[in-house]
């Protein structure tokens, strides 16, 4: 379908007049674009329109961006073409990193607001090397030192290390609520898909508790903990919203099963526990990852605001820390890992599905 | 006479609709013999599928009684069946499709497999054995329910339209499979389709149904000799039979057309 859509607009930047009807050559093409765009900045600039309307002149240098790269695409033989791509996909990232930088070098925004991006790498590689004697903290803990307090202290040292880390803690509290959170949601969406009564019963009052802010029934897991500002709460808060989520999803999974599956599964002697294992969990299970990568994308939202709430550690609490001791190459480098984290967690979400259901294309 | 291996007695199926009671299935009596191949047809929406899954007890009825009698070994299943939509399990690989029924019934993996290897080789799905439903065709799909089935080793083997959605060319060779198959095995089979010239090759009873709601209209018997193969259909006895089939037909259903009226 995209394809089509694809196709369908794939001419509307080769209607811009100028390089459609000169049939120009590919490099004769690239000069023109190149001379066009010097001609939109340089006059933005000369006229100190480009400071004012830096969205408008960014915008411009977008579309020519555009123009060129089609251009070039369409000269990029088929045992090219996924190169191009690659190169296109991560070439213009790191063309905007580069045009903040220049940007921001050039004063034109504030560096306050907008760090540069290699600001923000070093501040990146600070937060890894360094330990906060303030708070006590470091990003990763250290990993190179593992051998030596090894040496020193045994398993009790490495563990400090880690128990020093913002990802480790962050990550700790995500795993943990994310499992004690998925695995019941998903027994009792079973059962809601299943026995109408329980449906009936319950799903008006979890569709209400799904709707609810996570992070606004916070104050309340935190009197229900005999500590509130260990750990408790903040891997209940994730489970909690985790738990909501999946039991709604699997309920609409199980009763999206074909009928005729559970038809054959029982004529064929399936009952009980083997019906849920061999027929209802496998049918079920691409709304239940579906389910799953909503419930990460919630349980990251969820912790990092907790985090910024109430926390003396975690990823979360380090790009709230850095924005209270106004540093904002820190916090940009928080909010980095943060990226980071969420890429890499779906990642593993996806690289267990492909293992869990290998039947799907 | 030995007693009847599936005895139905005035089988009515009611469904309560939000726009009231709608009888699916009316009034409908059919006993089938050990080792007998009965073949139902009859127009879509008759009631056919309902009938097979009340005779599988995958749905209940509303009046009348159903029975299947149990053979001499009680670990055997009453019945397997060729559901109409294939039904072929799409996270399980050909061969653990195949091996289900065995498995659910705590049949050992060795056994399993050999029954399992049988029957692929059987229908030439050997090579396709760990392959995905995905991966194999629709032709190959229902080979996969039918041996599902036949590896079971039910008293009686339920087929609802088990060929109905194949090409024709597909369909000739299943059928002449199917009959193979059933030389062999001499299963009792109730065979559900559309095509009347199907019915009558394969079975030995055709059972004619009248539609809204669902009733016996007439019944058939077939005597042509055994074994059957493809070839069967071109046969002037085939022919013969078909056209004072198709004679008596005209005349059922203009008289059940008339009652109705
Ligand atoms: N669950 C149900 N609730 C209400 N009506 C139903 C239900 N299932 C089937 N019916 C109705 O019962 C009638 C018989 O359906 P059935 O599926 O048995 O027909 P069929 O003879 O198998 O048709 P086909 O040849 O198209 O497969 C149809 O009119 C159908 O609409
Ligand atoms: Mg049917």
């Amino acid at each position: 379908m995209t394809e089509t859509l694809e196709r369908a607009t794939s001419g509307m930047f080769r209607r811009i007049p100028s390089v459609r009807n000169m049939q120009l050559g590919l490099p004769a093409a690239l000069l023109l674009l190149t001379v066009v765009a010097i001609v939109w900045n340089g006059a933005l600039y000369l006229t100190r329109l480009w400071a004012p309307l830096w969205w408008l002149a960014l915008f411009g240098d977008f579309a020519l961006t555009v123009v060129a790269a089609e251009r070039i695409g369409r000269c990029v033989p088929p045992t090219y073409r996924k190169l191009y791509e690659r190169t296109l996909a991560i070439g213009f990232p790191v063309m905007a990193l580069v045009a903040w930088q220049l940007i921001v070098d050039a004063g034109i925004l504030s560096p306050l607001w907008f760090p540069q991006p290699t600001r923000i790498a070093k501040a990146l590689w600070d937060v890894t090397v360094n330990y906060d004697r303030a708070s006590g903290t470091s990003l990763l803990g250290r990993p190179w030192l593992i051998p030596s307090r090894f040496e020193h202290d045994g398993w009790a040292g490495v563990w400090a290390l880690f128990a020093e880390s913002h990802v480790w803690a962050t990550l700790g509290r995500v795993g943990a609520g994310f499992v004690i959170g998925a695995i019941p949601g998903i027994l009792l969406g079973v059962v809601m898909g299943i026995n109408r009564t329980v449906r009936l019963m319950l799903d008006t009052t979890l569709s209400a508790i799904y709707v609810l802010p996570k992070i606004a029934i916070f104050p309340l897991v935190m009197l229900m903990f005999a500590d509130p500002f260990g750990e408790g709460p903040k891997i209940a808060v994730v489970a909690l919203s985790v738990f909501f989520l999946m039991a709604i999803n699997t309920m609409a999974g199980v009763r999206d099963i074909d009928p005729v599956f559970l038809m054959a599964g029982r004529n064929y002697g399936a009952r009980g526990f083997q019906l849920l294992w061999h027929v209802i969990l496998p049918a079920a299970m691409p709304v239940i990852f579906a389910g799953l990568r909503l419930a990460l994308g919630t349980a990251l939202i969820v912790i990092i605001s907790v985090e910024f709430l109430r926390a003396k550690q975690g990823v979360g609490f380090m790009t709230f820390y850095y924005w209270e001791v106004m540093n904002p190459e820190r916090m940009y480098a928080g909010l980095v890992v943060v990226m980071v984290l969420g890429v890499v967690l779906a990642y593993g979400l996806q690289a267990l599905q492909r293992r869990l259901m290998p039947w799907q294309r | 006479m030995a007693l009847p291996k599936i005895e139905t007695r005035n089988v009515c199926k009611v469904y309560e609709t939000v726009a009231g009671p709608m009888t699916a299935v009316d009034d409908f009596s059919l006993d089938v013999a050990d080792n007998e191949f009965v073949c139902i047809v009859g127009p879509s929406g008759c009631g056919k599928s309902t009938y097979l899954r009340m005779l599988a007890g995958l749905d209940t009825h509303t009046s009348g009684t159903i029975q299947i009698r149990p053979g001499n070994d009680p670990k055997k299943p009453l019945n397997s069946v060729v559901f109409q939509e294939y039904a072929v399990f799409p996270w399980k690989t050909v061969i653990e499709n195949v091996t289900f029924g065995l498995q659910m019934r705590g049949i050992g993996k060795e056994q399993r497999l050999e029954t399992a290897n049988y029957w692929l080789e059987r229908v030439g799905l050997r090579k396709f054995a760990n392959y995905y439903p995905y991966q194999i065709s629709g032709g190959m799909k229902q080979r996969v329910s039918i041996i599902r089935a036949l590896a079971n080793d039910p008293e009686v083997l339920l087929m609802d339209e088990p060929l109905g959605a194949l090409d024709a060319q597909t369909r000739i060779v299943l059928q002449d499979e199917l009959l193979r198959i059933w030389e062999e095995t001499h299963k009792t089979v109730v065979y559900i389709t559309h095509s009347l010239d199907e019915a009558i090759l394969l079975g030995d009873r055709v059972i004619l149904m009248t539609a809204h709601p669902g009733r016996l209209l007439t019944t058939f018997h077939i005597d042509i000799k055994r074994p059957r193969t493809i070839e069967t259909l071109n046969t002037p006895e085939f022919a013969e039979l078909r056209g004072a089939i198709w004679e008596q037909l005209g005349k059922e259903v203009t008289r059940a057309m008339e009652m109705q009226a």
